[in-house]
């Protein structure tokens, strides 16, 4: 019997099949030294550890990747894609080498994030969820970091800026270009350490 | 008050081991452990603590429903995905003090007869991990964690597992589901994860804060920490401070504190930001009903706060000033909740961004009159009918706002536009709907 037009092709968005994707033997060993901390019988409870080590190693995460993950981890493509789709830390399409995290939420809000997230767009060119030519910025809006203290307060990359003025913006930008990861101040619980 | 939390916070090198053990540290774990599981059960369970994540229950009772019988292993798994707007007290415990965490780790799986716990850190701490990484091995190298513990034949381990970005796996059974590879989905209860949690196995879900004050606990006695704040509500308590305050922060104190002193007082918040007045303050985190001024003379308790109309929470107290639009802060929290809803029940996952949706309708002055009512029938849906208290969150910025400050959702629909600009805010509406 006919059922169509051969295979069923999903509408839902798949991020693009990618190069080749192996970890590197460094990667391979984090990845069991990880493994080790749970069950043998519980691979997968190590799976966002491994999504992890994907994306530093490619930037992003690729089909090709997601495969590869599925094979270390012992489950289905699948299931890696059901992880990957949901957590917002993954980048399932290449980013900026450093990627401005405004963070939104009510804290920040009352402080200014909203103008905080103008003036980058303004300085970098670009609007919000988008990377500028060369490659050196994608500007992100993220959800409450947990340092409301400190608002409103820029994630870029791992690391933390702390009570960014919207008029400081320009400046800080100028000074990632420079000094890049210098340029931002850290979380200041882990400065004045 | 005596800080017995973040005694020592400030200090240079206040977060290594050696400091630690110079000031008594793990001497807890150690007369723990000369105890039986159940006497420090019952310890806990006297002191009256209860959960400091939000929704403040008894920690002793949570650790004695923990299936003891099961011939399965059981689990500790501490909640440090402190992901609730307005709250950051948990941050400052993981990185400054991070073998309080530990020994309140070990002490709880000691109860509980377990041998790992997991300490799950959300993914935008990374810098808090690299801490508690590092300061784990220097605990391990020192015999505090691993086997025969104190030579009491106590095996225990703490491992940490970063999350990657998910509000929603700061739920107990969705922490349990992220943790074991899946999506941060929380499960139908019962059965409930004292019997049925981490693999399958009985497990307990502790906060950090919640953990921190087990080693006070058994160090102090159970009495004493029962003293410290008004009747069942024991304990040096953290809360943070954020909003148009002059000193935001994180303040430890006793509940006996009230509201208004924690926001005016010059030890904390230090009054509102300059030639501002009072508002209203969200004081639990953003799940929780807005206080007007005249409600905030009452104990910031659990109790206190609920005989108040609202909820403790987390203690993430968010202070607003006059230029603050209720419809654009209860907006701006929507599009929180609708970011974060992780889909399992319709209500959360269409209710929240329908909701959204018709806040930044009135909130650019495209609103009608019938779309309150509408806010109001949404809201009163989600209410009591998702798995978890997330549709009860996200459901409630609304309607307490509503019930606050209907007048203003009026006037935006009335003329046609937000009347209540502040310069703080982004210039163009396109941005901040979408």
């Amino acid at each position: 019997m006919d059922y169509g037009r051969g295979h069923h092709q999903s509408a839902r968005a798949v991020p693009e099949l990618g190069p080749a994707f192996v970890y590197t033997a460094d990667n391979q060993a984090k990845l069991e030294e990880i493994c080790a901390r749970y069950p043998p019988e519980e691979r997968k409870s190590a799976i966002l550890a491994a999504l992890y080590l994907a994306q530093k190693q490619q930037g992003y995460i690729t089909q090709n990747a997601m495969a590869h993950v599925a094979a270390a981890i012992r489950c289905t493509p699948a299931e890696v894609e059901d992880v990957v789709s949901f957590y917002t830390m993954f980048y399932t399409r290449p980013v900026g080498k450093r990627v401005i995290q405004v963070c939104r939420t009510l804290s920040c809000a009352l402080m200014g994030a909203e103008r905080v997230t103008e003036e980058f767009s303004k300085v970098l060119g670009i609007g919000v969820g988008e990377t500028d030519p060369a490659g050196d910025f994608t500007l992100v809006e993220v959800e409450c970091l947990g340092a409301c203290d400190r608002a409103p307060v820029v994630g870029v990359n791992d690391a933390w800026h702390e009570c960014q003025s919207p008029d400081g913006v320009r400046a800080l930008v100028e000074a990632l270009r420079a000094k890049g990861d210098a340029a931002v101040t850290g979380c200041h619980l882990k400065v004045e350490r | 008050m005596d800080l017995y939390l973040t005694q020592h916070v400030r200090e240079p090198n206040g977060y290594t081991l050696d400091f630690y053990t110079k000031q008594g540290g793990y001497a807890a774990l150690k007369k723990a452990l000369g105890l039986t599981p159940d006497q420090v059960i019952d310890q806990v369970k006297q002191s009256g603590l209860r959960g400091r994540g939000g929704a403040g229950f008894p920690t002793g009772m949570k650790w004695q429903f923990v299936d003891k019988k099961s011939p399965k292993p059981k689990y500790i798994c501490c909640n440090a995905d402190e992901s609730e707007p307005g709250t950051f007290k948990d941050h400052v415990l993981m990185e400054r003090n991070p073998h309080l965490l530990f020994e309140g780790c070990l002490i709880g799986c000691y109860a509980i007869g377990s041998q790992t716990a997991y300490i799950y850190i959300r993914g935008e701490f990374w810098h808090v991990q690299e801490v508690l990484e590092a300061e784990l091995a220097k605990a391990r190298a020192a015999g505090f964690i691993g086997k025969n513990i104190f030579g009491t034949g106590f095996d225990c381990e703490i491992h940490i597992h970063r999350g990657a970005g998910a509000y929603e796996a700061g739920e107990e059974t969705a922490l349990i589901e992220s943790l074991e590879g899946k999506r941060a989905q929380p499960r139908l209860k019962p059965p409930f994860p004292a019997s049925h949690g981490l693999y399958g196995c009985p497990t307990a879900v502790n906060n950090v804060e919640t953990l921190c004050n087990v080693p006070l606990i058994i160090e102090h006695g159970a009495d004493w920490f029962a003293k410290i704040g008004p009747e069942k509500n024991g304990g040096p308590k953290l809360y943070c401070l954020s909003g148009h305050v002059q000193r935001p922060g994180v303040y430890e104190t006793s509940m006996d504190v009230s509201l208004r002193d924690l926001i005016y007082d010059p030890k904390f918040g230090g009054g509102i930001r300059g030639g501002h007045q009072l508002k209203c303050v969200i004081p639990g985190g953003s799940s929780v009903p807005v206080l007007l001024p005249n409600e905030i003379d009452i104990p910031a308790s659990f109790d206190g706060v609920q005989k108040a109309g609202s909820l403790l929470g987390s203690a993430g107290i968010i202070v607003m000033d006059e230029t603050t639009c209720m419809v654009w802060a209860a907006q701006n929290l929507l599009h929180f909740y609708k970011h974060e809803s992780c889909g399992k029940c319709t209500p959360c996952r269409e209710g929240g961004d329908w909701l959204h949706r018709l806040l930044s309708k009135i909130e650019s002055g495209q609103g009608q009159m019938k779309d309150i009512d509408l806010l109001l029938s949404i809201g009163n849906n989600i209410l009591g009918k998702t798995l978890c208290a997330f549709g009860d969150a996200a459901a409630t910025p609304v309607l307490s706002t509503i019930k606050t400050f209907r007048a203003e959702y009026e006037a935006h629909i009335r003329e046609g536009r937000c009347t209540v600009p502040a310069p703080w805010r982004s210039s163009a509406p396109a941005l901040a709907a979408h």
